[in-house]
């Protein structure tokens, strides 16, 4: 008895070294995993960095602000690209924004509890569906749609030469800047709409009272004092917006048309960094080639980050 | 009276502006699935499952395209509930507090918000231009784990962090080590939204073909060799899409279809998991 005693002591001792150990294992693991993310974003950047250096090296500043981007010649430039990028993100912002405002003020506000649930849902759905079938559903149904009812009208009915002719010229075939915004919107729409909507459920709803109990309007409420409240909120959900649709890929590559160059108005077509990237990496003729599209990613990713950090820290200080 | 007047009509103006707002939304979500259904729905049958993809004019499915997108799709996953899970346990259990913590907490947004192209070509440079020499099933899986480390990370530290206090002390009170504790009690405890963190994933990378489309690249032949090109849903969709013939554009909308209700299953049932979490 004095045995098994002892032996069951002499085996609880490296039983407690051995979880202390573990202990210090598991730590380790959970710890590497934290650093392996890490590991990977500054990878993105170096790998980008270093892959585009030749396109930098060689344009120069040129890089960012010609136009010319000719894998026949090797000569890249990328602002096209660029502005298309900038141009749809900003238009597609400019639909969503009161579309997203509308959505989560009604759904918060105005809504009867038992059916916003079921419409927070559907809205979030939006958010699900991938953007490859963005994409088809833009080339096949919108575009066409598009074309035949809005772009043929107004080639009609306006000379080519007046300011709205020359605004809404290109060819009618619903490919173009305008039509890959407005894919670009509803896909960000879900996104604003339900952070917005979290931000308006922060207010407290004393102060929503006081304001009604003084005899304001729902409109009055929302406007002078939920919309004041959430303040720098609204400009994060803005740049949240913004950072998704900057580095939209395969929907935008359906739709935009795909030209080099500057787009000369709303119905010209364009191209952004990324369906530029999309459209051409696999078949990139040359090293330079290949470099100069690495260089954009690496465009895409300052522009994409700036953008994130800002809405971040907007969002952050609204939080506190 | 003019005044009150005014102040009635702006009101029901912005509350009517409001709710077109939610109807537009809601008209958008509509016309896409009917979009889909209307497209997709006739092209489903026993073939789509037991051919490979055809060459236009004749017969065929996706079932090369399907079967590479199931595997790339898993071996990605591995990969990223193995990581995205002790990340996150990191996170919410040891050193989420600490500058290091923050800093780690701020890069996983940026990557999770990251364009996923850009994903794509860092997993080129590293894989495809370097590491193995061509275009493989490997660099795919990798590039779609790297897109959903991010959102496993994220959900396991919100839901770690959801667990009490008093389950810790309760398992450190018994003599338990804190990693024993996470292992055999916290993460038990959190399990429905672990798993919700690994649907939500999943549902994010199978719908993914930017990052996709310069690294398994795609492949018209049914293989199961993740060291060579690989076909995948959404990159085969991409090529029939934009191609010329109507029955690879027919083959096209099915498989947008199946897609998308597999994406928007996963992404229901995590959801779903995740309120039965909240739930105290």
């Amino acid at each position: 008895m004095s045995t098994a005693a002892i032996d069951s002591f002499s085996e609880a001792r490296p039983a407690r070294a051995q979880s202390a150990l573990g202990e210090t294992i598991f730590r380790t693991l959970c710890f590497s995993a934290a650093t392996l993310l890490m590991a990977a974003l500054a990878g993105v950047v170096v790998s980008l960095a270093i892959g585009g250096w030749p396109a930098f090296h060689k344009f120069g500043l040129g890089f960012i602000t010609s136009t010319a981007w000719n894998p026949v010649t090797e000569e890249y430039g990328a602002a096209g690209p660029i502005v298309g990028t900038i141009v749809t993100s900003i238009l597609a912002l400019l639909i969503a924004l009161p579309l997203a405002l509308g959505v989560s003020i009604f759904l918060v506000e105005f809504c009867p509890k038992r059916i916003a649930r079921p419409i927070a849902i559907a809205v979030e759905l939006l958010a699900g569906i991938p953007s490859i079938v963005y994409g088809m559903w833009g080339l096949f149904v919108l575009a066409p749609w598009f074309a035949t009812h809005v772009q043929l009208p107004i080639l009609m009915d306006f000379d080519s030469n007046s300011l709205i002719g020359r605004i809404f010229s290109g060819v009618p075939n619903g490919a173009n800047i305008f039509t890959a915004s407005l894919i670009l919107a509803i896909m960000i729409l879900p996104y604003m709409a339900a952070v917005f909507r979290e931000l308006l459920l922060t207010v407290p709803s004393q102060v929503r009272e006081a304001a009604y109990g003084l005899g304001s309007t729902s409109f009055e409420v929302v406007a002078k004092v939920m919309l004041p409240y959430v303040g720098k909120g609204t400009v994060g959900v803005i740049m949240l917006g913004l950072g998704r649709a900057l580095g939209e890929t395969m929907a935008v590559t359906f739709i935009i048309g795909n030209s080099h160059g500057f787009p000369h108005s709303l119905f010209d077509s364009g191209s952004t960094i990324a369906s530029t990237i999309a459209n051409e990496f696999a078949e990139a003729t040359s090293d330079m080639h290949t470099a100069a599209l690495i260089a954009l990613g690496l465009v895409l990713f300052v522009l994409t980050f700036a953008v994130l950090a800002t809405a971040r820290a907007l969002l952050a200080g609204q939080k506190n | 009276m003019d005044r009150a007047f005014r102040r009635k009509l702006t009101n029901g103006v912005f509350v009517g502006a409001c709710g077109l707002a939610t109807i537009i939304a809601l008209a958008a979500l509509v016309l896409i699935l009917w979009s889909l259904v209307k497209e997709g729905v006739g092209g489903i049958d026993g073939k789509i499952f037991t051919m490979t993809q055809p060459a236009p004019g004749s017969p065929g499915g996706l079932k090369n395209a399907i079967t590479g997108s199931l595997m790339m799709c898993a071996a990605g996953m591995a990969i990223a509930v193995v990581v995205g899970i002790l990340a996150g346990t990191w996170l919410a259990e040891y050193g989420g507090q600490t500058p290091y913590g923050h800093a780690v907490r701020f890069l996983n947004d940026v990557l999770l918000s990251a364009p996923s192209i850009l994903i794509g070509l860092f997993v080129y440079e590293i894989m495809v231009a370097h590491l193995f020499g061509h275009f493989s099933g490997y660099a795919g899986a990798l590039a779609l784990a790297l897109l959903a480390v991010p959102i496993v990370t994220r959900t396991t530290e919100d839901m770690l962090a959801l667990q009490p206090n008093t389950l810790r002390e309760a398992g450190m009170a018994l003599g338990a080590g804190r990693g024993f504790v996470i292992r055999s009690i916290i993460w038990k405890a959190a399990s429905a939204g672990l798993l919700t963190g690994g649907l939500l994933g999943f549902a994010r990378i199978s719908g993914e073909t930017a990052p996709l489309l310069f690294t398994s690249l795609g492949n018209q032949f049914f293989s199961l060799d993740m060291a060579q090109p690989m076909a995948s849903l959404p990159t085969t969709i991409f090529q029939f899409a934009l191609s010329a013939y109507d029955d690879w554009r027919r083959l096209a909308w099915v498989g947008a279809l199946l897609i998308a209700v597999a994406v928007l299953a996963v992404n229901t049932i995590g959801r779903l998991l995740a309120r039965e979490t909240h739930r105290p």
